[in-house]
C-alpha cells in the first residue's frame, strides 16, 4: 500500500439485499463500509493513495456514495450525491444527536431555505443541491489523516 | 370564457381609446357609462416578495427573500369545493405543488395503489424533508388549470408517523415555522419530482414514495403520471415553461411585487425577447466560472440567498454569529460567467453585502446582497439573482420558441 501512484480496482458485485441507502458510520471501521457494499446493489470502485482509501459505490438507483477510510481502517468522511440523502443516522452514528440539535439551532437563525452547513466541534456536515440533484458530505475533522484536507471529501 | 372576456374587454378598450382619452390600464367610466375593467391575461399571476405567512409567528419568524403567490385547489371536477391558499413559496428548484395540511381546509381524494393502500411521499430537499400523503386536485393559477394533479399534503395528522427511511434523510419541514410558507409551488425544469428512478420496479428504492397500509408505510415504486409533478407543465395551455419577473431591489425593502408568466412563446406576453438561452442538463444544472475555475450551478428561487463556494475560495468571511451567510466588511461585487450546456455564456455580477447589517432591520424582507457559502462547491443562485431579471425556466422535453427544454434564459 505504499504505492505513490493511484490505482483503481473495479469490482462488480451482485447482491440481493433489499435495503437501499448507504452510510458507513463516521468513526467506524471497515466492517461498516462492507455492510454498505452489501446493501447497495451496484458497482464498487476503490481508489487508494498513500494516505487513505476511497470506496465509491454506484447504486442502481443513481446514488453515488464515497466513503473515505484511513489506512488504519477508520472511516473519517462520507460524501454522496443523487436523488436523496443517505441514512444520516447511520452515517453520523454517535454524532447524530449533536447534528440534529445543530440543525434545529440553525433553523431558528434562518429566514428561509438554502444549503445546510453544520460546523460543530468535532463534526462537519454539509448538505446542498436541489430536488433530484442533492449532495452532501460529513466528516470528523479530528480524524483526518495527517496531511489530508477536508476538501478531498467530495 | 376567459378568452371571450378578454376579447370583449379588448374591443371595449379599443372603442374607448378611439372615443376618448381614457386609457385602458385601469377601470374607467367612459362616455355612455360603460364600466371597463381590463382583464389580466390568463397566464399572468402576481407574486410578492415579503415576509410571508410565517411572520405571524412572532418577531424574527418571517421569511427573507422568498417570493410568494396564491393557488386555488379544487376537488377534481368541482367548481364549488375549492380553496384559494396564499403564502405559497415560488420555487424553481423543485417540482410539484405541496401544501401544508394546516393550511388546507377542503378534503381532497387520496391517491391509492393497486391494493387500495394510500400513497404518501417523502420529498428530500437540501435542508430537510417534507412528508405526507399524495392527494389529487384541480389546480388553478391565474386563468390556467391542471386537472386531477397529484400534489403532496405536508404534515397530515392522518399520516403522523414518518417512516425511518424518510426521517433519516433530514429534519421534517412540516409546519409553518419550519417550512416558512403555506406550501411550495415547484416549477423547476423537471416534470416529476422523482422521475424514472422511482418508477422502475427492481431498482433500489429511494425512500421517496411509500405505500401505507394500516400496518405501516413501506417503500414502493410510483409511476411517472402518479408522481407529484410540476403543475405548470400539466396546464392545458402555456405549459412549456414559466417566467419569474421581479423588479430590481437596491438595498432592502419590506415588500416588492412581481409576476409569474406561464408559457414561453405561447402568447404575445411571453416571448423570449432579448433573453439568452442557457442549456442545462436534464435537472437544470449548468456551469459557472469564477476566477477561471468551473463550478456546477443552478438557479433556485426557493433558496433565499446566493449560496456559493466558501470563505477560503472567495476570500469573504462568514458572519461570526451565522456561519451560513457571508459578512464582508463592506459590500463586494462578484463577477462570474454563466456557461450553458449549449455553449451560450454571459457575465453575471452580483453583490455580497454584510448579512448581519442586512438582517438588522426586521421590517426588510426583500434584500439584495444576501449571500452565503455553499461549501459543497458551486453556485446556488437563490432569489437575489432574480431581482431585476425576467428568468425563464423551460421544462424538460417541452418545445418552446427557444428550443426544447430544459433550459434557463434571462
Amino acid at each position: 500500500m505504499k504505492l505513490k501512484f493511484l490505482f483503481v480496482l473495479s469490482i462488480a458485485i451482485l447482491v440481493l439485499a433489499l435495503a437501499h441507502r448507504a452510510g458507513a458510520s463516521l468513526g467506524g471501521d471497515l466492517s461498516s463500509v462492507r455492510d454498505d457494499q452489501m446493501k447497495l446493489q451496484g458497482t464498487v470502485r476503490m481508489t487508494s493513495n498513500n494516505a487513505y482509501n476511497v470506496h465509491e459505490i454506484r447504486a442502481s438507483n443513481g446514488i453515488v456514495v464515497r466513503e473515505y477510510v484511513s489506512l488504519s481502517g477508520n472511516v473519517f468522511g462520507v460524501a454522496w450525491q443523487g436523488h436523496s440523502h443517505p441514512d444520516l443516522r447511520q452515517v453520523l452514528g454517535a454524532n447524530y444527536d449533536q447534528f440534529a440539535k445543530a440543525v434545529q439551532a440553525q433553523r431558528a437563525q434562518r429566514h428561509g431555505h438554502g444549503p445546510l452547513l453544520i460546523e460543530q466541534p468535532g463534526l462537519v456536515v454539509q448538505m446542498g443541491g436541489h430536488m433530484r440533484a442533492l449532495a452532501g458530505k460529513a466528516y470528523l475533522p479530528q480524524n483526518l489523516p495527517a496531511g489530508v484536507g477536508a476538501e478531498v471529501i467530495r | 370564457m376567459k378568452a371571450i372576456t378578454f376579447r370583449v374587454s379588448f374591443a371595449l378598450c379599443l372603442a374607448l381609446a378611439l372615443l376618448s382619452t381614457f386609457g385602458c390600464g385601469s377601470a374607467a367610466t367612459g362616455p355612455g357609462q360603460f364600466q371597463v375593467t381590463t382583464t389580466p391575461a390568463p397566464n399572468v399571476q402576481s407574486v410578492t416578495v415579503n415576509s410571508g405567512p410565517s411572520s405571524v409567528l412572532g418577531p424574527g419568524s418571517g421569511y427573507v427573500d422568498g417570493a410568494f403567490t396564491s393557488v386555488t385547489v379544487c376537488a377534481p371536477g368541482s367548481t364549488t369545493n375549492c380553496q384559494t391558499i396564499d403564502g405559497i413559496l415560488v420555487d424553481t428548484g423543485s417540482s410539484g405543488l405541496r401544501i401544508l395540511s394546516s393550511a388546507l381546509t377542503i378534503a381532497l381524494p387520496q391517491q391509492t395503489d393497486s391494493s387500495s393502500n394510500p400513497i404518501a411521499e417523502c420529498a428530500a430537499f437540501a435542508d430537510g424533508i417534507t412528508w405526507g400523503p399524495v392527494q389529487t386536485a384541480d389546480v388553478k393559477i391565474a386563468g390556467e388549470q391542471a386537472s386531477s394533479l397529484p400534489i403532496q399534503v405536508i404534515g397530515s395528522p392522518n399520516f403522523p408517523t414518518i417512516p425511518a427511511d424518510c426521517a433519516s434523510q433530514g429534519a421534517p419541514e412540516d409546519d409553518l415555522a419550519s417550512l416558512g410558507a403555506n406550501g411550495l409551488l415547484g416549477m423547476g425544469p423537471s416534470i416529476q419530482d422523482c422521475g424514472a428512478d422511482c418508477a422502475t420496479a427492481g431498482s433500489l428504492s429511494l425512500g421517496a414514495y411509500f405505500s401505507c397500509p394500516s400496518s405501516g408505510c413501506v417503500d414502493t415504486t410510483e409511476g411517472l403520471a402518479q408522481q407529484v409533478q410540476n403543475p405548470v407543465a400539466a396546464f392545458t395551455a402555456d405549459n412549456n415553461g414559466v417566467i419569474l419577473e421581479l423588479p430590481a431591489v437596491s438595498g432592502e425593502e419590506g415588500s416588492v411585487t412581481g409576476t409569474l408568466i406561464f408559457g414561453i412563446g405561447t402568447e404575445t406576453n411571453n416571448g423570449l425577447g432579448s433573453a439568452t438561452v442557457f442549456g442545462t442538463d436534464s435537472l437544470g444544472n449548468f456551469t459557472t466560472i469564477f476566477q477561471s475555475t468551473q463550478y456546477p450551478s443552478f438557479l433556485d428561487s426557493g433558496s433565499n440567498a446566493i449560496y456559493f463556494l466558501d470563505a477560503t475560495t472567495t476570500g469573504i468571511p462568514v458572519c461570526t454569529d451565522i456561519s451560513f451567510l457571508y459578512c464582508p466588511v463592506s459590500a463586494q461585487k462578484i463577477n462570474v460567467t454563466n456557461d450553458g450546456t449549449n455553449g451560450a455564456n454571459g457575465p453575471v455580477t452580483f453583490t455580497v453585502a454584510n448579512a448581519d447589517l442586512l438582517l438588522s432591520n426586521p421590517a426588510s424582507a426583500a434584500i439584495n446582497g444576501l449571500a452565503g457559502p455553499n461549501s459543497l462547491g458551486g453556485f446556488d443562485f437563490g432569489l437575489p439573482f432574480f431581482f431585476g431579471r425576467n428568468v425563464y425556466t423551460a421544462f424538460d422535453g417541452k418545445g418552446t420558441s427557444g428550443g426544447t427544454g430544459p433550459y434557463l434564459a434571462y
